[in-house]
């Protein structure tokens, strides 16, 4: 992507956004009715839905059954259309492994396992449009889904991408920047606690500059946290008047 | 296949109410549940559409990629069909377990399309021989509400019907060396004409009468189904028995006709939503998964 600015002397990126600006962030929870949660989320061109199921009785072989707290199982899966370039497979390739493996070990932070032992809460997400940022909006998706379905959380799992460019720090970034291949953070936070419950950072980066995109991306996160936190209540407010009360 | 379990009583509740042409739901013997169809949902496909019919929900997303015609028809392009029954719908789908299903959807869409007159594939070939235009045609099983194949065959033909490919032209220099050119204006684009596309009819014989669109809970009570592929013209293009049961071929005739009947009205609907929607133009209101 040779003489492509991602950030202009002005301060703008490719797509008009300042430095730390996250993408138009829309939601809605309980979007199928067969499943016990279910959410979809969009953010910008990053479209993901996800599902819960559970919890519910071990499926399959009972000697995965955990004596002391709930099994979690994710599974990440994009639609063979939602890339630029055609995919061969939904799921089952490697980098889908690595997704569901992220989302577990997030997941399994936040909910509050213990109170569920002996049992199983499916967590499956699935990608309808990528454009940066896939790992961040399935972890939104997945908390309003968790939500949805009534599982006891510790507190909402929020996450955010963040970019290093010529100094400064970009937050939730599109495809474009990401491809440009420069650093990239991917950081889910618990945020009333402030705890970090996955952080992964591709490429080199500076250790000086470390905290400042750290910063960036937490704060995105927070972002994200107010207008998920948003989209529950305008939910939950929803539910109460059609149940007339 | 995901499915429920009935008690007796329940089975025969609803065979006995079928009899009486009154449904559980309220519909009579050959009426759809109501179909909610939206184009254009996912921008970065040639086309695309979202068909919700009852808790049945479908994508289709369909890209156009250049491929090489095949030997045998050089001058034509093709379709790929590929289903993807995600876990989304429920979690038996985890992993491969969706793949049987995924498989034998794919091989009925093969089939339906498998006839001279439901897309015109020549206008799909690009130069003969070396390049053509393959549309990959990929539907997503969001959520299993019964009568996925009606379902799937309706999202498939509005998702055609959606589908903008960009026009090339095939440059040819002295030396016999072609060269191809994309136009500039992205709306210099071939539509295909949607009007052959067939779509699936099933009945399912339940007690001694047939419905159609059923749901789960009659497909648990249905031995066998027919399954039908019609034309708006009431052309059948492909016919298949599906389930453990058998049927007398009196009652397949009856089916067929039914099939042919109830086959042109769905035809004449979806393309009056098609339409209205078009013209509604970019001004449309995107609805999507957020409504």
């Amino acid at each position: 992507m040779a003489g492509l600015e991602l950030l202009s002397d002005q301060g703008y990126r490719v797509d008009g956004r300042r430095a730390g600006e996250l993408r138009k962030i829309q939601a809605r929870m309980g979007v199928f009715a067969q499943a016990d949660g279910s959410a979809y989320i969009e953010q910008g061109n990053t479209k993901a839905l996800a599902v819960v199921y559970g919890p519910h009785e071990i499926r399959g072989s009972r000697a995965r059954a955990l004596p002391d707290r709930a099994l979690v199982n994710c599974q990440y899966s994009s639609a063979t259309f939602s890339t630029g370039e055609r995919k061969r497979r939904p799921h089952g390739d490697r980098k889908s492994c690595e997704m569901g493996l992220q989302l577990r070990q997030t997941f399994e932070a936040a909910i509050l396992t213990q109170l569920h032992p002996r049992s199983q809460i499916d967590i499956y997400v699935q990608v309808l449009q990528a454009d940066g940022g896939t790992y961040a909006a399935c972890v939104n998706a997945a908390t309003l889904a968790v939500l949805d379905a009534g599982i006891p959380m510790r507190d909402f799992v929020c996450a955010c991408s963040a970019g290093f460019v010529d100094g400064t720090a970009l937050a939730d970034l599109s495809h474009v920047e990401e491809a440009a291949g420069g650093p990239q953070l991917a950081l889910a936070l618990l945020p009333a606690s402030g705890q970090i419950a996955l952080l992964e950072m591709d490429s080199r980066l500076h250790e000086d500059h470390l905290d400042q995109v750290l910063e960036a991306a937490a704060q995105a996160a927070r972002d994200v946290h107010t207008l998920l936190d948003r989209v529950v209540r305008q939910h939950v407010r929803e539910a109460t008047i059609s149940l007339g009360d | 296949m995901a499915s429920v379990t009935l008690s007796e009583a329940e089975k025969v509740y609803i065979v006995h109410g079928v009899q009486e042409d009154l449904r559980v739901d309220g519909r009579g013997c050959e009426d759809y549940r109501s179909v909610e169809v939206e184009t254009d949902v996912v921008s970065n496909t040639s086309g695309s559409a979202r068909v919700k019919l009852g808790h049945t929900d479908i994508l289709v997303g369909v890209k156009a990629e250049m491929g090489t015609p095949k030997l045998e028809k050089p001058n034509e392009g093709y379709l790929e069909f590929f289903v993807d029954c995600s876990a989304n719908a429920t979690p038996e789908f985890e992993g491969r377990g969706g793949d049987d299903l995924g498989t034998e959807i794919a091989n009925t869409l093969y089939r339906i399309f498998n006839n001279k007159c439901s897309v015109d594939l020549k206008s799909l070939c690009i130069n003969p021989r070396e390049h053509c235009w393959v549309l990959y045609v990929d539907v997503l099983l969001l959520e299993c509400g019964g009568n996925l194949f009606d379902a799937i065959s309706i999202a498939v033909k509005a998702a055609l019907f959606n589908t903008r490919i960009p026009r090339v032209r095939v440059l040819e220099d002295e030396e016999g060396s072609k060269d191809i050119e994309l136009s500039d204006d992205p709306y210099d684009c071939i539509r295909l004409s949607v009007e052959n596309v067939p779509c699936i009819v099933t009945l399912c014989k339940i007690g001694y009468r047939h419905v159609v669109d059923a749901t789960l809970q009659e497909e648990a009570c249905s031995l066998a189904s027919l399954l039908v592929s019609v034309t708006s013209k009431g052309v059948v293009t492909c016919m298949r028995k599906v389930g453990k049961g058998s049927l007398d071929p009196e009652s397949i005739f009856e089916m067929m006709e039914t099939s042919k009947r109830v086959g042109k009205v769905l035809h004449n609907s979806l393309q009056s939503i098609l339409h209205k929607e078009e013209s509604l133009g970019p001004k449309r209101q995107k609805v999507g998964f957020l409504g």
